[in-house]
Parts: C-alpha cells; structure tokens; sequence
C-alpha cells in the first residue's frame, strides 16, 4: 500500500471518506439500540415521566385565580393590598359578574377550595357567596319588570343587544369561559353583540354575552328565545348609575330606547346600594381587607406560594413571612424524616454488616440458606410484614408479653415502641435490611480473603487487618446499600403510616394526606418536589464526597 | 525419607497431619527439617498437600496432630500475625485501596516503628526490587511482573527471617517468570533468607532450590537437591513427576548388588539398577530419562542388554531431536538427542537397536 504519502483523507474499501462509513456503521448499530430500549422508553414517558412532569408543575401553578375571576384580577391591581380597606365599587362590580358566572359553571367552588388552602373560611364563602348571588341580580331584575315588562321578554333584549361589530367582545368572553371550564365552549352563538351597546352599556352587553355563550352552547338553546340570567339586570344597574350612561341613553333611538329611558327615569325603584354594600349585606367577610390580599397575593397565573408553604413561610401582602407557629409543620417533618432516614441507615449498616460478612465467608451452600433467610421478607407482601410488627410492638404485643415474662419491664411500664419514631425506626430497619445487606455482601464477595491473610502474615492483628484492610475494600459496599437504604427511606409510607402514629410519619405521609384527604395536589407537588431535590442534592454530596464510581452494586 | 530433626533445624515439621473433614488425611505424617537460609520447594500436583503444608507454616491451618517448630520454638499456637513470616500470594494480595509504600509501609506500622526509619527501609526494599519509582502508585497501575516484585518487596520489608512463597510466579507469562525465578533465588540467597516455596512447576522447582520436597498424597515422596531428584527418582511417582521419563514395566529375573535384570512384559530382558526391588520376582517400573537411551551400537558397554525398537515419529525441535519410539510393546517411549552435525536423523519406520547404561535405568516401584 503506498497511501503513506497521500495526504486526503483516508477511503474506504468502496472510496467513500473512512469516516463516513464509520459513521454510518455506527449509526446503524445506534439504532438498532434505541429499537430496542424503544417499548420500554415510550412505556417509561407516556407512564411515569410525562404524569410526573405534569404533577410537579402543579406546584406552581395557579391559573384557576385569574381563569375564574379574570375582570376582578385585572380590576384588583389598582387596589393597594395592605391598607387594611377592601376594594371600592369596581372591583365588587367585577366580581359579581365573575362570580356569577363561575357559579352557573359550578366553578365558584373550586376556587374557593383553592383560595382556602390559603385562607381558612373563603371557600364557604365562595360557596355561600355564589348560591346568593341570583338575588342580588333580582333585587335590579324585580323592578326593572315593574318599570316595563318589556325587560322580560327575550326577544327585546335579544333585538336591543344584537347586532354587528361586537364579534371582538364575543370571542374574548368565548376564551374566558373556556379557560374557565376547560374548553368545549366553541361553536354558533347566533348572537353577536352590536359595537352601539358595548359603547353605551358595557356591563350590561358584556354580561348578555356570557350569558348568550352559556345558553346557546351550553345550555343548547336559542338566544332570541330565551330570557337573560340575573346577573344582566345586575350590569344594567351597573351601567344606568353611571351618569354618562344616563346621557347617552337619552340621545339613544334604537331597539329598546324607550324602555331604557323609561327605566332611567324611575332609577329611584332600582336598588340604592352598590355591589360593595350588596356583598357585604350578603356575608361581612367580603369587606374584611385580609380576603382580598389573599386574593390579589393568589391573582398572578404562577405562584410560588405552595413552596413558601411547603417550607412554613407564607406569601401575603408584605411579602414573605413566616406561617404563624402554629401552622409550622413542613420544617419539622423534613428535619425529622432526614433524620430518622440517617438513623435508619445507620442502624442497616450495623445489622447488615456482620450478615453479609458471614454471607461472604461462609461456604456456599451453607451462604444459600442464610441468603434465603435474607431474602425472604422479599417474597412476602410489605404490608404483611409491617402489620407483623403492629402485633409485635404494641404494649400488649409479643415483645413487651416476653419482657414482662422474663422481668425485664415492669406490668406498669410496658415501652412503648409503636405510634412513635422508635417504631418507624425498628420496622423500617427490618425492612429496609435487605436493600443493605445484598450490595454489602456482592461487594465483600469479590475481597479475596488472601488479603486478610497477607495483612495478618504481614503482623496484624484481626482487628487492624480487618479495619485497615478489609473495611475500606467493603466501603463501595456500604456506600451503594446506605445510598439505597437512605433514599428508599426518605420516601416510605406505608410502614410509618401503619406504626408511625403520630411522631412517626415521615414527609411522604403528608404528601399522601394533601393528594388524598385534603386535595390540595399543588402543596403536595411543592414537597414532592422539595423531596426530589433533597435526594438529589444528597446524591450530589455523596458523589462529591466518596464519588458514584466506588459505588458498586456486584461484580 | 525425609532427614530426621536435627540440632540446627529452623524450620521442622515433626509427625504433622491435617484434615479438614475428620475422615481424610490432606497431610499424612509429614517430617521435614530445614537448615537457616535454605531455599527448598515443595512441589507437587495440585491436591498433594502442598499448600496446606505451608498454611500451617504460615499459621493459617492448624496441624491436626503434630509439631511444627521455628528456631527450636513450637509455633502451634502462635497466631499467624507473631509468626513474623514473610509471606508471598499466588494473586499478590497487594491491598488494592494503598499506594505501593503503603503496602510497605504496612507491616512496619503495625509494628510501631518511627515514620523516618520506616521511609528509609521502604525506599530500600523498593530499590531491592527496582520499584524505586512507583512508591505512589496503586497496585491496579503495574503490571503483572512488577505487581510481583511488589509482594517480594512487602514480604521482605520488615526482614522475616522466613519468607513463604505460594506459586507467586503462576500468573505471569513464560519470559517473565524465567527472569523472576532467577531474580527470587538471588535475593533468597544475597540476603540469606529462608525461603519456603510452593510449586506445581517442576521446572521452576529444579532451577531455583537448594532441596526440593516433592508431594504426593499427603506425603513427601522424595526430598532432594534438584540433581539427585532428577537423576536418582527414589520412586516412581518421583521419576514420572520430574523430567521426561520412559517407563516399562517388568518383573524382577535378578538380583546382583548395584544391578538387576529385569524381565519385561513381552519376554525381552534390560539391565537396570534396583532401587526399590526387594527380592527377585517383585514387579517393578523401570524408568529411563529419554536423553539416556542410546542408539549408537558403539557407545555401549560390552554385553549390554539391548532392545528392538521401531521408529514412529522424528520431531525437529531445533537444539534437539525428539523420537518416538515403539519399544516393547510402549508407543510412547521418547528419545532426545542432540542437535550436533554428526547426529544422525532417524526417519519413521526405520528399526534400530536402543540400550542403555544400567546405571542410568532405575528400576522403581510397580
């Protein structure tokens, strides 16, 4: 071969570029490698990945605020939070339009549950607020008939409010209603608000529009032919008390002018007090200033108050501050689910260590026995095993019966070894031992025990030949089962759950709590997520300290 | 067989057994005694009690009956680390986790001596070797050979006055271990160490010891300078064991002082020398190392027993000859010659006469 002086690239067999050709080789073996892992990837994705993305970014998410109340968001950001007064009229008008609409949509009480993880009370009063709100619309529906009974029929208001130019107004409340509910809301209205209304009744042509969405797609009705909601008197009282209202409708002559006329003219039967006052008559919380900072510190669409929670801090009005000492509980549970970990792993290693010693040294036939022995809390079912341990620990169980017999503990004074963190920490030692004792015994498999022998012909005594020279051979050993161990424990639940009591559980019991008793899956996400990081940081340090590469498994 | 204890004895296995399961003997009835500075190596097949010979040595067994003693001490209940025996494994056991002056610095440590003396010895052991330079590295990072020279080292440093080796040339490849059995038996004898060595390469056992104890069922079956156990096989295992050996087997005819005449199985009658034949009609095996047997008619003593041999293969091997032979009745009987350009070249099918001096053929035990 004489291409030692050629100085282009090097060619293959066929004469394209060596490289290309590697390349392509390899391509295709990386493929057939990801064809293979494939099924399980997508399975791990669609499955666990994806499920677990979405949960932890519940953590942060808050839309269901500004969904459901967008006016009174938007109104409430002039409103100084931390005055000690609520909002004035606007904002209360807003809210009665909001309102009434999630409470037709049954959505006022979600909010309400929301806003109550931060505020104890507000979801009853959302609940109580949105069942009211009807009669507030009649107190302006009532007399208004009276004025002209014009106000009932549907076609007069269907003529006086349709019309053309509004196609803008009808599509923005067409999204509000599908943030609200989630979708599903498109389709022919057969209503289209006239630019002449908007200009000159913009409560009243807003609020008739919601209510048209609502029955034409919703309710599957006519628009022409149905009577307007509540709430649409409500916002002609809103519009007719504005004096400019009052002037235009005066120059007005199209559909309806005459009742409108009719109806300033008499504004004297409509009711006297605004939406403010009418709030308040309904429950006296609606003036307290501490519901509305809760309110606009939860209006924005991401918040990092589950966090703050998470952590026993909480967002309000000045900022961060710490939850009341009553209410801090998050601290506490991590420090004392770190720590009991650490003492579970602790207590694994002492236990395992001497097992997978003799595991590793015995002969192997005698070694298989012990290794079923070990192996056999495997084979039988979690919950067993700890409902084992409920019979044992209790103050009438099998360990204080046998301590009583023997004399060592008085009848009096039988321990109390359950529904505390001693029961925890004995029942998930058990438990966890096996995940100590395999990697410990795999790595002490492979020390020859040539070189305890060197070590002892080299003038050591056992102990020093087994500290200075078999310990830190069996340190991967336990760095691998206490890596294991520990994480599997910062997130157990079953057994502290069942012996944990009260002073036993563990952080992952009160995620269970807020995702199935309290609901409140964003708090849950926050300190699964908190979890998350701890594990990881901790794995972060550990890799730092004694390096993932002595980590050893086997082999 | 093997040399009684005698007054300036070191090491001294008296009337040692071993068993592990209480029903069969590993070590039947051992007697052995070394002088100081001795090298001898107990060789044999693996399974032949060898290695747990030197385990008890070491301390790592415990004799089932018997005394072992060191320096006129009984060492049976001195647990291995008071033994002070220098010890070299098959695998090295240099501690994976400890640089190479680690490793050294080991025994001297537990030994509680001063970190200056303890450098000066290590960087004496270390050039001893020449692994002067690799004192700050792990043992994964050297060789084979060097690993080697490592143990040698770690087992020499705090100066045992007996070194035990356990097959510790067995991993390295033909080259390397040529240079390491030469490189051993220098250093066993510049420093005038003791050395007990274990090895299933008779190769290894021939060129490097000053005795070699050959094992075989639990027991020492010859225990020799290298030359007489090639030369002078007390028994037939020995004869087969070391070397190259033909053997044919035979009864006794005659008895006459330093030789007999041995009839073999298919009537033809040889001149041997009785070793261990007692009486005239005892079976026995006779055996003739292949580079004894001659086939030149003039190089024979006058009246010489000879034998009909028919050539079956000639084997170039460059700085010899090797022939096999069909020779009463035995395919398998082996000449060697040398390589010299008046050495005649047998070929395949031709028939020769082969015989030998009487001396040369021993007739063993059957």
């Amino acid at each position: 071969m004489s291409d030692s002086t050629d100085t282009g690239p090097v060619l293959a067999a066929d004469g394209s570029p060596l490289k290309q050709s590697l390349a392509r080789a390899l391509r295709r073996e990386k493929m057939r490698a990801l064809a293979l892992i494939a099924p399980l990837l997508l399975f791990v994705v669609l499955t666990f990945i994806i499920p677990i993305l979405s949960m932890l970014f519940r953590s942060v998410e808050n839309q269901i605020v500004s969904d459901t109340m967008p006016g009174t968001v938007a109104a409430i950001q002039d409103w100084e939070a931390g005055t000690g007064e609520a909002p004035d009229e606007l904002v209360f008008q807003h809210l009665f339009i909001d309102l009434f609409n999630a409470s037709e949509a049954k959505e006022h009480t979600k909010l309400g549950t929301r806003l109550n993880y931060e505020q104890t009370g507000l979801s009853s009063l959302f609940r109580t607020s949105g069942r009211r709100l009807d009669d507030i619309g009649e107190t302006y529906q009532d007399p208004l008939e009276e004025i002209d009974p014009a106000f009932e029929e549907a076609d007069f208001w269907y003529s006086m409010m349709n019309g053309e130019g509004g196609e803008g107004l009808l599509e923005e409340r067409r999204d509000m209603w599908n943030a609200q509910i989630g979708g599903g809301m498109d389709g022919d209205v057969g209503f289209v608000p006239s630019s002449a209304m908007i200009d000159m009744l913009p409560w009243t042509t807003t609020a008739y529009t919601d209510w048209a969405i609502w029955a034409a797609i919703e309710d599957e009705d006519v628009v022409a032919e149905e009577e307007p909601w509540e709430a649409v008197y409500g916002a002609l009282g809103m519009d007719l008390r504005n004096p400019e209202t009052a002037a235009a409708i005066a120059a007005y002559d199209g559909p309806g002018a005459e009742q409108l006329q009719a109806a300033v003219a008499n504004m004297d039967q409509l009711p006297q007090i605004g939406f403010r006052e009418a709030f308040a008559e309904m429950d006296e919380d609606w003036l307290d200033p501490e519901v509305w900072d809760t309110i606009a510190v939860y209006s924005p669409r991401f918040t990092s108050g589950y966090f703050l929670t998470a952590v026993d801090l909480k967002l309000s009005a000045e900022g961060v501050t710490a939850q009341p000492e009553d209410r801090q509980l998050y601290i506490k549970l991590f420090n004392r689910t770190l720590f009991m970990s650490l003492v579970i792993t602790g207590s694994c290693i002492l236990l395992g260590y001497p097992v997978a010693w003799l595991l590793a040294n015995l002969p192997l036939r005698t070694a298989n026995v012990l290794m079923i022995l070990v192996l056999l809390p495997f084979w039988t079912s979690l919950l067993v095993r700890t409902s084992a341990w409920k019979v044992l620990l209790q103050q009438q169980g099998v360990i204080n019966e046998i301590l009583v017999w023997l004399g060592f503990v008085d009848d009096a004074n039988r321990l109390i070894l359950m529904n505390n963190q001693t029961g925890t920490i004995i029942a998930m030692t058990h438990i966890l031992l096996p995940f100590m004792i395999l990697p410990l015994y795999s790595v002490m498999k492979t020390i020859d025990p040539s070189y305890l022998r060197a070590a002892k012909s080299l003038g050591a005594t056992n102990f020093v030949a087994f500290w200075r020279v078999y310990f830190p051979q069996s340190v991967p050993g336990i760095g691998a089962g206490s890596i294991l161990v520990f994480i599997l424990s910062i997130g157990y639940y079953i057994t502290p759950e069942i012996v944990g009591g009260t002073d036993g559980v563990f952080i992952s019991n009160r995620i269970a709590y807020h995702i199935s008793s309290s609901l409140n899956w964003g708090l849950a996400a926050a300190l699964g997520s908190i979890l998350l990081v701890v594990v990881l940081v901790l794995y972060w340090l550990y890799d730092r300290i004694v390096g993932i590469d002595n980590v050893k498994l086997g082999g | 067989m093997a040399d009684g204890a005698s007054n300036d004895a070191f090491v001294e296995f008296e009337r040692v057994q071993k068993s592990y399961d209480g029903e069969t003997l590993v070590v039947k009835d051992l007697n052995l005694s070394m002088p100081r500075g001795e090298f001898l190596t107990m060789l044999g097949p693996s399974g032949s009690g060898k290695t747990t010979c030197l385990m008890m040595l070491a301390g790592f067994e415990t004799a089932t009956h018997g005394d072992i003693r060191l320096g006129g001490m009984s060492i049976n209940d001195i647990p291995p680390h008071k033994r002070g025996i220098g010890m070299v494994f098959q695998n090295y056991a240099l501690f994976p986790h400890m640089t190479i002056a680690e490793n050294l610095s080991f025994p001297l440590e537990v030994r509680g001596m001063g970190k200056s003396e303890r450098e000066e010895k290590i960087k004496r052991a270390l050039d001893m070797v020449e692994m002067g330079n690799f004192g700050g590295r792990r043992p994964a990072q050297l060789s084979g050979g060097q690993q080697q020279r490592v143990a040698l080292a770690r087992a020499l440093v705090f100066e045992p006055e007996l070194v035990l080796m356990d097959e510790p040339l067995g991993a390295l490849d033909k080259q390397l271990r040529e240079k390491m059995q030469f490189e051993i038996t220098h250093l066993a004898h510049n420093l005038g160490i003791t050395t007990v060595y274990v090895t299933h390469d008779q190769t290894e056992a021939l060129t490097m010891s000053d005795r070699v104890a050959v094992f075989d069922d639990g027991r020492i079956q010859q225990l020799a300078p290298p030359d007489q156990l090639y030369e002078s096989p007390e028994n037939s295992f020995v004869a087969q064991f070391i070397g190259e050996n033909n053997t044919l087997e035979g009864t006794v005819k005659e008895l006459k002082g330093e030789t007999c005449i041995v009839e073999l199985d298919d009537g033809e009658i040889i001149d041997a020398k009785p070793v261990n034949v007692d009486k005239v009609g005892d079976r026995t095996q006779v055996s003739i190392r292949p580079e004894r047997v001659e086939y030149n008619q003039d190089r024979l003593q006058e009246g010489a027993h000879t034998l009909d041999a028919e050539v079956l293969e000639f084997i170039y091997m460059g700085d010899i000859f090797r022939t096999r032979l069909r020779v009463a009745g035995n395919d398998e009987f082996i000449i060697k010659t040398r390589n010299a350009p008046d050495q005649q070249r047998l070929q395949p099918g031709e028939k020769i006469k082969i015989g030998w001096l009487a001396e040369d053929c021993r007739a063993l035990d059957a």
